[in-house]
């Protein structure tokens, strides 16, 4: 705490604490949020592509990925 | 001519193009980018006349006052050239100081003051511990009593 | 369907007799390199964001003018650098694409426009809450957040133009167009502060001159800047893969991959 004489010093930021962690606390949740929809979208696509590959018969049925969505 | 020689012409006219569009649309709205006036300008007849604009510049140092309604201010903004006197009635910024860079948005009334409606703080790109700054200062004032 | 497709399909791929580097050029070599990378880099930026936050919060000094509150520039000037940088390489892989017919290229710009984004709303968010305590306002219609603001709306336009076009080929172009049209906005952005007027600061940390921070609150923008390049790198290359998946499904070596995916679940 080289910076801080405590705790509840370093929330306050000098009165300041609104604006330094309302900075920090936004910045983090779109980080978190732009992570959660790429993983999603990741997921997502390999979904939609393994139905479209049975829907062109491209899947090569009796192997590994028509087997286990049927 | 090879497809993509002809391809990367085309790109890059294009862009050679645009970027001329764009220097032209910015030189022709440069009037309109500027945020404020220095005390100069307004001296020289290059502010608005009759509207709301804004000045720029230091507050003088030993030029600020406070009225005794506690809510009405009075203070200089100076370029070092030309001072313009300004009231203004409200909160100041924290940063607002003597000395320091401030922007007032108001308009000038014929007596030659500016009536502020808004006041804002402008501050500078140094940022230093308080020691260092105090030893700046320092220097600074041992400088001035060498040079006189 | 197919026989159009797959002839741009092969025109992706460069000949086999092209230099090496170009091999990963090649989506089937750059997916699974992609893969492998981007863990490593996501590594990197966590444990440099947390060394960041620790010099930013408890080695970096409080500023003599502003206090604490100054602390906001740890993220701000960071993720606004990010957010001009970001947009020039857009501009540099549409170049590409236009110039080369690499659609991979095209690919990339549009893996790196929502992180652009995010980073560019990062800097006008974190660039309000410091105004106000500082100059005495969220927000001012000065040059430099005017065209920060500009650049925002230009990354919204690059996604919603290259999402809403049906046509993978021209929504690649369209998007080339404006991510190169778009581009002349950050050398705006960067020097707005010296040619215009503005209540924006200049640069505290520029080629040509000397930084005007003090060393360790410098170090902690340096840290939180390189964390930032490294986050963006990783992001980017997870969102280019299901983008290089959706592009290739006609390939084989894209059902490879789906059967392999579809068998682990």
């Amino acid at each position: 705490m080289m910076q801080w004489e405590s705790w509840s010093a370093f929330w306050d930021m000098g009165g300041a604490g609104f604006f330094v962690w309302g900075s920090y606390g936004v910045t983090f949740a779109v980080i978190a949020l732009e992570l959660v929809l790429v993983l999603q979208r990741r997921k997502e696509t390999v979904k939609r592509l393994l139905r479209w590959r049975r829907a062109v018969g491209k899947d090569g049925s009796g192997r590994a990925g028509a087997r286990m969505e049927s | 001519m090879k497809p993509r020689s002809k391809r990367m012409m085309l790109v890059g006219g294009g862009v050679v193009l645009l970027v001329a569009a764009v220097a032209l649309v910015l030189s022709a709205f440069q009037q309109n980018m500027v945020f404020f006036h220095t005390p100069s300008d307004v001296m020289e007849g290059k502010a608005p006349r009759g509207k709301t604009f804004r000045i720029g510049g230091l507050v003088e140092s030993g030029s600020l006052q406070r009225e005794a309604d506690g809510f009405t201010v009075r203070f200089a903004i100076t370029d070092t050239a030309q001072t313009i006197p300004v009231s203004y009635k409200g909160t100041l910024p924290d940063l607002f100081k003597e000395g320091k860079g401030a922007v007032v948005q108001g308009s000038l009334g014929p007596d030659g003051q500016f009536r502020a409606t808004e006041v804002l703080a402008k501050h500078d790109e140094n940022y230093m511990p308080p020691e260092a700054a105090h030893a700046l200062e320092q220097a600074q004032k041992t400088a001035d009593t060498v040079s006189q | 369907m197919a026989s159009g497709s797959i002839d741009q399909d092969n025109r992706m791929n460069p000949s086999p007799r092209g230099p090496s580097v170009l091999r990963f050029a090649a989506p089937q070599n750059f997916y699974p390199l992609a893969g492998r990378l981007a863990p490593w880099f996501a590594v990197t930026a966590a444990v440099l964001t947390l060394i960041g936050l620790w010099l930013a919060f408890f080695v970096a000094p409080v500023d003599a003018t502003q206090g604490n509150v100054y602390r906001v520039i740890f993220i701000h000037v960071p993720a606004a650098w990010m957010s001009m940088f970001i947009y020039l390489v857009m501009a540099f892989w549409s170049a590409v694409g236009l110039v080369m017919n690499t659609r991979l290229s095209f690919v990339m710009s549009q893996a790196l426009a929502p992180t652009g984004a995010m980073f560019c709303f990062v800097a006008l968010w974190t660039g309000a809450l410091w105004g106000r305590p500082t100059w005495g306002a969220y927000w001012v219609w000065d040059a430099r957040l005017t065209s920060q603001l500009l650049l925002l709306f230009l990354y919204f336009g690059f996604i919603a133009l290259t999402r809403a076009i049906e046509d993978p080929r021209r929504g690649d172009r369209a998007g080339a167009i404006i991510a190169l049209v778009g581009a002349v906005n950050v050398p705006v952005i960067y020097f707005s502060v010296k040619w215009w007027n503005t209540l924006h600061q200049g640069a505290s940390v520029s080629l040509t001159k000397a930084p005007s921070m003090a060393s360790t609150m410098l170090m902690g923008m340096l840290v939180l800047a390189f964390a930032s390049w490294a986050y963006t790198l990783a992001v980017t290359l997870w969102r280019v893969r299901p983008m290089i998946l959706e592009r290739e499904r006609h390939t084989e070596w894209v059902g490879a991959v789906l059967d392999r995916e579809g068998g682990r679940k």
